[in-house]
């Protein structure tokens, strides 16, 4: 067994050696020597891996752009705890850092808000954050949770009258991991996208029942296409998969939560790209006001938390762009509705 | 809607998707029925399969070399093979939780390379689909069983080869006689412990084949717990096979067809709530076994027990 | 069958020598990853018995895996092999779920031995299943475990994203994937303010009786007898598949009680993450673990379940501290359990001969 383990240990240190230099670690030192002013000190729970190009993945780089503007890690500090996928490790992972003296602890999942209800009263000086969910449980008197979420229906409306337009054998495959959260919100928006222009469409959706099963997301875009679907959208970590599938016949591939061109750039038409930097900036500034909790946060087209990115890569027909900017304006203004509940 | 099923195309596609994922279930299980059949169990398949893949993965990545990653996903399969095999028959350890250790430190050690050296998912160029001059062309059999990577037809070639070395070979004779009765093996002189090395390391080679015809020829990507539990139903399917080769690919073969089964049943809006399509593979082949296991076989009598000379 | 011994004492120090060797190892990691190993180990040790919260935290994590690490004592010992630990989990858990979602105005005196008794049965029932398939059907009890692991995944998801789900998220857009909170009147004992919970004491209390039942009682006797060797105990009069379906009722009901326990003391609400881990963070897996840590003697895994129990606290408390990837967590503890099982063999030797694991396949039952 040592020799594995010594040959493995040698593996790593050459992998490491000869690939590009590995990103610092984000360090959860307290401030040393105590500087004039001390950082803003944020706390993030994941239930995915970080670099999941997906829905961790876009808090996460939320926190990295608003760390940024705010001047560095003097101004923002944050660490993160990321695969948090057993929902009582991650209360114990939000227990953790609120008792270490995080002024924000945002525990990004659904699953988490029965955990943080309990944690949060606990901790009266900490602002607490969920997402995506709406209830910040002021009504059971908790005071210190905020709660975000996104219509992500309208992105995905925005996607489906796209693809409603590229399409030219009529045919849609819809992939999920289950038919709950935002992505089904995104996956029922794209439907209605696709429907609303072309009624005869025909729309496949599959769940895998997994948000990592990348060979089964893989599989299903296989069937898919198979079918004769030309358009594809998928949530969740493990459409990697599937994006790979569409690189690999020339599918058109409409992306969801994190910028997903880069896996594809001559398939992802455009991505329905979760953008938390309004969101964050407005919990941090709640935060330092003294306003710990009691605020729902709701993302959308209009205040651009939801931002559909066309892919700079790949040329779309003017008059495609034109109807996509024309449902987002509509979506904005309120005149079209997608009709997802 | 339920017609749909049955019509050629679907039924071509059923068939093609199930040849196809029933490739990275058929390495690992072969792999795995060697060294069952000499005694020793090997639960760490996943995790053997999640290093590999990674490193297929890398590989490629770095080099541009498909061949240089598959080759690199054997060279590490190889290794943790021989660490468990070191385990299992030099250090006598239990082998179903060895084999979960294994499993474990497999799927965060791939997960931990993978942060520190890719970062962030990318997709490669792997194995691409060989047309075969006129076979390809062929009606139905054609993009069955002649449009596939180069892996899936290697994967299928090695059934006959695994059963010609099992039951022809003086060396299969030996891993049998060492999975059956090692006492009586070691007074004939065959050395058990060398044996079951040379199966759990060759098993191991195999999972490592597995996890890098996930990551360089069937996805093209690597991700944290890429696997998703592939590993263990190969395990499973070694028992399905009753350690005979060719019915370890015929259960290969069942459990992807059906699970291709299922996406086509969801994806022709078929009203079965898709948690009841997704359970079929594993609810079938559990039936399929209870029907089939009427069929006369013996599990290697030695099997997860450590041979201490003398007893 | 001695089931201790004069070299006990190796018993114990050894697995703990062969821990540390892992740890060590892992330190050469944490070095590569630029850590500092010494402060790493140092917050796992705070994480996981710094503060009477700490110290609760690892009990509540060695919970489930002390419930299936009792059902694997029983099952080995029995000479079947239960891999379906998280199935069985789920199993118990969903049955609790349904009597805490049926019940809402029954007092708690009632409701939660209802609630366990339901995780008893909902457990007994989906490892029975498996050891009816073995017996009758003689399909291989690894394979069925495997396989009935994932469809009790699958069940619970469909019963989360429809059936089941809390009715007040149903309306909303986002719907969770998760039942309401079951009633207060469901919740076990807690000593507040800390997680430390009354299913601890329970699991005490069962791997007593489990010690007692396997060594104490004529029907423990012959399981162990069945286990050390079937065909012999056959030909004693033994009926051999009656007794394997026992093992496996007992270990399924355990591990579903172990379920149970996690939900009225813990979660108080069944959810999940698409998978069966979301709920059970790998506890049947990590349980048989414990099992073997504990020499798979039901006394021996209560303080191997702490120890385990303490190393996954632990190692994620080390991961918030020191932010190394979560995924070097795993790693640690895959080489901990390599280290420990492999080392085995210095610990047992000229101790008790283990029962062997797969006895052959029982004809003329």
């Amino acid at each position: 067994m040592k020799r594995l383990i010594f040959g493995l240990l040698v593996l790593v240190v050459a992998l490491s050696a000869c690939a590009p230099a590995p990103a610092p670690a984000p360090t959860a030192a307290p401030p040393t020597a105590a500087p004039a002013a001390k950082p803003f000190r944020v706390a993030l729970i994941m239930p995915s891996a970080v670099n999941d190009m997906a829905f961790s993945q876009s808090m996460y780089d939320a926190l990295v752009i608003v760390q940024k503007e705010m001047g560095g890690k003097d101004k923002l500090d944050f660490v993160y705890t990321d695969n948090m996928g057993n929902v009582p490790d991650a209360a114990a992972a939000i227990r953790d850092y609120a008792t270490k003296g995080f002024d924000l602890v945002i525990a990004h999942g659904s699953q988490y808000g029965a955990s943080l209800a309990d944690i949060a009263p606990d901790f009266p000086k900490t602002a607490f954050a969920w997402g995506t969910a709406v209830d910040t449980f002021e009504s059971k008197g908790v005071k210190n949770i905020s709660a975000y979420t996104v219509q992500a229906d309208q992105g995905g409306y925005v996607l489906g009258v796209m693809a409603a337009k590229l399409s030219k054998t009529g045919k849609f495959g819809l992939i999920g991991p289950i038919p709950a959260g935002d992505g089904k919100l995104h996956i029922d928006g794209f439907e209605a996208g696709v429907k609303a222009t072309n009624p005869n469409a025909n729309v496949a959706k599959t769940f895998t029942q997994s948000f990592s099963d990348a060979a089964l997301m893989s599989q299903a875009a296989q069937t898919m296409i198979a079918n004769g679907a030309d358009m594809l959208t998928g949530t969740s970590q493990a459409v990697v998969g599937a994006i790979a599938v569409a690189k690999d016949k020339n599918a058109f591939w409409f992306g969801n939560q994190s910028e997903q061109t880069k896996l594809a750039p001559k398939n992802v038409v455009a991505t329905q790209v979760y953008d938390w930097t309004p969101f964050v900036k407005e919990m941090i500034a709640n935060t330092k006001s003294g306003k710990l909790g009691g605020a729902v946060m709701i993302g959308t087209l209009k205040n651009k938390v939801l931002v559909v990115k066309y892919n700079s890569e790949y040329t779309l027909p003017a008059d495609v762009k034109k109807l996509a900017d024309d449902t987002i304006q509509g979506l904005i203004d309120g005149k079209i509705q997608t009709g997802v509940k | 809607m339920i017609s749909e099923l049955f019509t050629l195309n679907v039924l071509v596609g059923i068939l093609t998707s199930g040849v196809r994922l029933a490739t990275s279930y058929l390495y690992a299980a072969i792999g795995e029925t060697f060294g069952q059949i000499s005694g020793v169990l090997n639960l760490g398949v996943e995790g053997i399969m999640l290093v590999a893949a990674y490193t297929a993965y890398v590989v490629v990545l770095q080099t541009d070399n498909l061949w240089l990653g598959l080759l690199a996903a054997i060279l590490v399969g190889l290794v943790m093979g021989l660490g468990m095999a070191f385990i299992s028959v030099t250090l006598k350890a239990e082998q179903g939780i060895s084999g979960i250790g294994v499993y474990l430190f497999g799927l965060g050690l791939s997960d931990l390379l993978y942060r520190i050296t890719v970062k962030s998912p990318q997709t490669i160029k792997g194995f691409q689909n060989i047309q075969i001059p006129v076979l390809t062309d062929l009606p139905i059999v054609g993009p069955i069983l002649f449009n596939q990577n180069i892996l899936v037809y290697l994967a299928f070639a090695l059934v006959p080869i695994a059963w010609w070395v099992l039951n022809k070979t003086t060396f299969g004779l030996q891993v049998r006689a060492v999975g059956q009765n090692p006492e009586a093996a070691d007074t004939l002189g065959i050395s058990v412990a060398k044996i079951r090395y040379i199966t759990v390391t060759l098993g191991g080679a195999f999972s490592g084949l597995a996890g890098a015809s996930l990551s360089i020829a069937l996805l093209n990507i690597f991700q944290q717990n890429i696997t998703s539990g592939q590993g263990f139903i190969a395990v499973a399917l070694v028992y399905f096979g009753a350690w005979q080769p060719f019915r370890v690919m015929l259960g290969c073969l069942l459990f992807s067809m059906v699970n291709a089964l299922q996406l086509w049943i969801q994806v022709l809006n078929i009203p079965i709530p898709p948690d009841i399509a997704l359970m079929m593979p594993y609810v079938l082949t559990i039936i399929a076994l209870m029907f089939a296991a009427r069929v006369a076989f013996v599990q290697p009598a030695a099997l997860t027990k450590p041979f201490e000379r003398g007893e | 069958m001695k089931t201790f011994d004069p070299s006990r004492l190796n018993a114990i120090i050894v697995p703990l020598i062969a821990g540390g060797l892992g740890l060590l190892v892992g330190a050469g990691m944490l070095l590569a990853l630029g850590a500092n190993p010494l402060d790493a180990y140092a917050a796992m040790l705070q994480g996981a018995f710094g503060s009477p919260n700490a110290f609760a935290d690892t009990l509540v994590k060695a919970c489930p895996l002390l419930f299936v690490g009792i059902g694997t004592c029983i099952a080995y010992r029995c000479g079947v092999i239960n891999i379906g630990g998280e199935g069985q989990i789920v199993m118990g858990a969903i049955a609790a779920t349904a009597v805490g979602l049926t019940f809402q105005n029954v007092p708690a005196i009632l409701l939660v031995p209802l609630g366990l008794v339901g995780g008893f049965l909902g457990g007994a029932f989906w490892g029975g299943l498996a050891g009816v398939l073995k017996v009758k059907f003689r399909v291989n009890e690894v394979l069925s475990t495997i396989m009935l692991n994932s469809i009790a995944g699958f069940f619970m998801v469909f019963l989360l994203t429809g059936p089941i789900i809390d009715p007040t998220t149903a309306d909303n857009a986002i719907k969770i994937p998760q039942t309401q909170r079951l009633p207060l009147a469901s919740d076990l004992w807690r000593w507040i303010p800390t997680r430390f919970h009354g299913g601890i004491l329970l699991g005490v209390v069962l791997a007593i009786l489990a010690y007692i039942l396997l060594w104490r009682t004529t029907i423990g006797y012959r399981i162990r007898a069945v286990g050390a060797n079937a065909r012999a105990s056959n030909y004693a009069g033994i009926n051999v598949g009656r007794y394997q379906l026992l093992a496996f009722l007992l270990s399924g009901a355990l591990a579903g009680l172990g379920g149970a326990v996690e939900l009225l003391g813990v979660t108080h609400r069944l959810f999940s993450d698409g998978s069966a881990h979301g709920f059970t963070g790998n506890a049947g897996f990590n349980g048989i673990v414990a099992a073997l840590f504990g020499g798979l003697h039901p006394i021996g895994t209560i303080p191997a379940s702490i120890l385990f129990g303490a190393l996954l606290v632990g190692a994620n408390q080390l991961q918030r501290t020191i932010q190394v990837p979560s995924a070097f967590v795993v790693t640690l503890d895959g080489l901990i359990v390599v280290f420990v099982v492999a080392s085995q063999i210095w610990a047992q030797r000229r101790s008790v001969k283990r029962v062997e694991a797969s006895p052959q396949t029982v004809k003329d039952l």
